[in-house]
């Protein structure tokens, strides 16, 4: 954990044909990472007719119907919310559970404490895929079809080994001097994890949050499996059903598309730090 | 080529840092430091009713995951391997045992063996291409380039939107006469327009593309956090001592990377095994006559399009199967290495 991100100082190119090799070729890739996301934002702007009578073409004139109408629809805000509920539980249920048995595993010592552990591990390797056909039968038997509920407390659970994988060490790393002092003063270990560890933890915790949600927020399978009541889908079981009860309507489906990028993108600039840090965390460090 | 799972779906259960101790079975090794015999400050006093109480606090912290984990996760793994074992279409009692039969069928059907093939051939171009690709990129940005941070941005954009989002614009984007066709028109390669998503003989090929737009970013990412890594010095060193610059990536760079490459094709992998999202939307449920099934949209269709619960089950079994043995013979062979120390042997 001790690594210390060393910052490269490579020499400098000397040669400006290299340099602008290299920016031609980075340029070539945004291009090509950039332009289905403009294409759908500006084919929103345009009509179907636009699009089909030039595909390549810009909105002319402009068109402000069709995000104007999905804004002001109930379906598209109904999905954001139910979106936004199912990430809320997800979250909610995994930090916790994850942080009180990873903090159990990083500091108390006790008999197959390590058996625990390497149970939680082998959870990485049991993809949702696999589980999806019984969860339903298990989910249909607890009643939780066509409940937000019923797509986060599976999906808490699936997450909960990259929980508990990156929260033990830095749980671990807590000096011990620390927790002899607070025992001193009284403290239990229920009070010693709610007011110092976790207080203490706040970075990684966010991390671990950030990802919950990313998770969450782009989830199909499970949604698609669980939620089969309209009025509770999520929006990419949304999109995935407009875009076929609209099928020939291109311009509409862009537009609907666009704007349900439209939250995954704004939480991405704000979090950047940890989602990238927390990818490369989870998947190296476990 | 999608990462596996959950954090990016899926991180690993291995230890890439080779200051770790080595795996056991397979398995995590405890964090550095961590180990049974450690002192717990916790450890409460020899009365009788003390370790009860401290039993009763370690079960109050655990239970809660672990609950969840073995309600969620662990039961419904079992329980599929249960159901796989019958004719059951997900509704009626559980009656029509059939034995291996679900099994036998699935290894008879074309239509399965090919969505194998298709994760293989994914697999393959993915270990092939898209490692490489994103390798490159990881090597430009890390280089002193103006607006390295926007280019960061940007490539790893197309992982944070969902597989959903990036399906529905890439099939209306490659649906005949649309934008791609159009603009190859425009530039006058007329001549290389397909049918990118009815051919089945192309299909999988789109589906590589797309996968690859979606998903190359992670690895990226997970490459540039390994040269971030690797002490400047050395490359130093080694242009001092003559080597071009080709040659300090090959002997030096390249060798100190080799954990996280063997890392970021070990979540390549598993990723494609899992590959659903994505090709189910783009190919609207596994391609015209099943030619871009993978194993998880085939279980899907036949699971739940058409009911058939116990053979399904035998499918995910199958597909896990797949993938656990893949993991463990992975960890085993390949990344034991890494924590043997690689360090050390690199320059060897």
């Amino acid at each position: 954990m001790a690594a210390t991100v060393v910052r490269s100082s490579r020499r400098s190119m000397r040669q400006p044909l290299t340099r602008s090799a290299l920016y031609a070729i980075a340029i070539g890739v945004v291009l090509v990472i950039i332009v289905p996301v403009i294409y759908a934002v500006l084919g929103g702007f345009r009509t179907t007719g636009q699009i089909s009578a030039d595909p390549v073409g810009l909105p002319h004139p402009w068109v402000f119907d069709n995000y104007i109408e999905i804004i002001k629809s109930a379906t598209f805000r109904e999905q954001l919310l139910n979106s936004l509920v199912v990430a809320a539980i997800t979250m909610a249920v995994v930090v916790p559970c994850g942080s009180l048995a990873a903090f159990a595993l990083a500091r108390f010592s006790f008999a197959g404490r390590e058996a625990v552990y390497a149970l939680f591990t082998l959870g990485l390797l049991f993809p949702l895929t696999v589980a999806i056909l019984p969860l339903f039968i298990t989910l249909r038997s607890l009643d939780l079809l066509n409940n937000p509920f019923g797509v986060a407390l599976p999906q808490a659970a699936f997450a909960m080994p990259t929980t508990i994988i990156v929260l033990r060490p830095f749980f671990h790393s807590i000096p011990t001097e620390l927790e002899e002092a607070a025992i001193m003063d009284g403290c239990g270990p229920f009070r010693f994890f709610y007011k110092i560890a976790l207080p203490m933890s706040r970075p990684i915790l966010a991390t671990v949050s950030v990802l919950a949600i990313v998770v969450s927020w782009n989830a199909f399978l499970l949604p698609l499996v669980v939620l089969n009541d309209p009025h509770q889908w999520t929006l990419p079981l949304g999109v995935t059903n407009f875009s076929t009860q609209y099928s020939s309507d291109t311009a509409r489906i862009l537009a609907f598309t666009s704007l349900s990028m439209v939250p995954a993108l704004v939480f991405y600039v704000f979090a950047e730090r940890q989602i990238v840090s927390g990818l490369a965390s989870g998947a190296l460090k476990g | 080529m999608p990462p596996a799972a959950d954090v990016g779906r899926g991180a690993a259960a291995v230890s890439l840092d080779e200051r770790e101790p080595p795996l056991r079975n397979g398995l995590p090794a405890s964090p550095k430091g961590v180990d049974a015999h450690a002192s717990a400050p916790f450890a409460g006093s020899g009365r009788v009713g003390a370790v009860w109480r401290r039993r009763l606090t370690i079960l109050a912290f655990l239970s809660p995951a672990l609950v969840l984990y073995l309600a969620l996760v662990l039961a419904p793994i079992a329980q599929g391997a249960f159901y796989s074992g019958f004719d059951w279409n997900g509704l009626e009692p559980l009656e029509k045992f059939v034995g291996l039969q679900n099994y036998r069928d699935a290894l008879a059907d074309p239509v399965f063996l090919a969505s194998l093939r298709h994760v293989f051939l994914i697999v393959v171009l993915s270990l092939a291409l898209q490692l490489p690709f994103a390798l490159g990129l990881a090597v430009l940005l890390n280089q002193r380039l103006h607006g390295r941070a926007v280019l960061r941005l940007l490539f790893f954009l197309p992982f944070v939107l969902s597989d959903v989002i990036a399906a529905i614009v890439w099939r209306l984007l490659l649906m005949p006469a649309g934008l791609l066709d159009g603009s190859l028109e425009a530039v006058g390669l007329g001549g290389l327009i397909q049918q990118w998503l009815s051919d089945p003989d192309i299909i999988m090929y789109t589906v590589f593309f797309v996968v690859t737009w979606k998903y190359f970013g992670f690895h990226m990412i997970l490459y540039l956090a390994g040269l971030q890594q690797i002490p400047p010095e050395l490359e130093e060193a080694a242009a001092i001592d003559g080597a071009s610059r080709a040659q300090s990536f090959r002997y030096v760079t390249l060798p100190l990377l080799a954990p996280t490459i063997r890392m970021s094709a070990f979540l390549s992998i598993i990723g494609s095994l899992q590959l659903f999202d994505l090709v189910w939307v783009m190919t609207n449920k596994g391609g015209p006559v099943g030619s871009a099934h993978t194993t998880v949209t085939y279980m899907l269709d036949h699971g739940f399009e058409r009911g058939q619960f116990g053979y399904g089950s035998a499918v995910a079994v199958i597909a896990f199967v797949i993938s656990f043995v893949f993991a463990i013979g992975y960890q085993r062979f390949v990344l034991r290495r890494d924590v043997a120390g690689a360090l050390t042997t690199a320059g060897a």
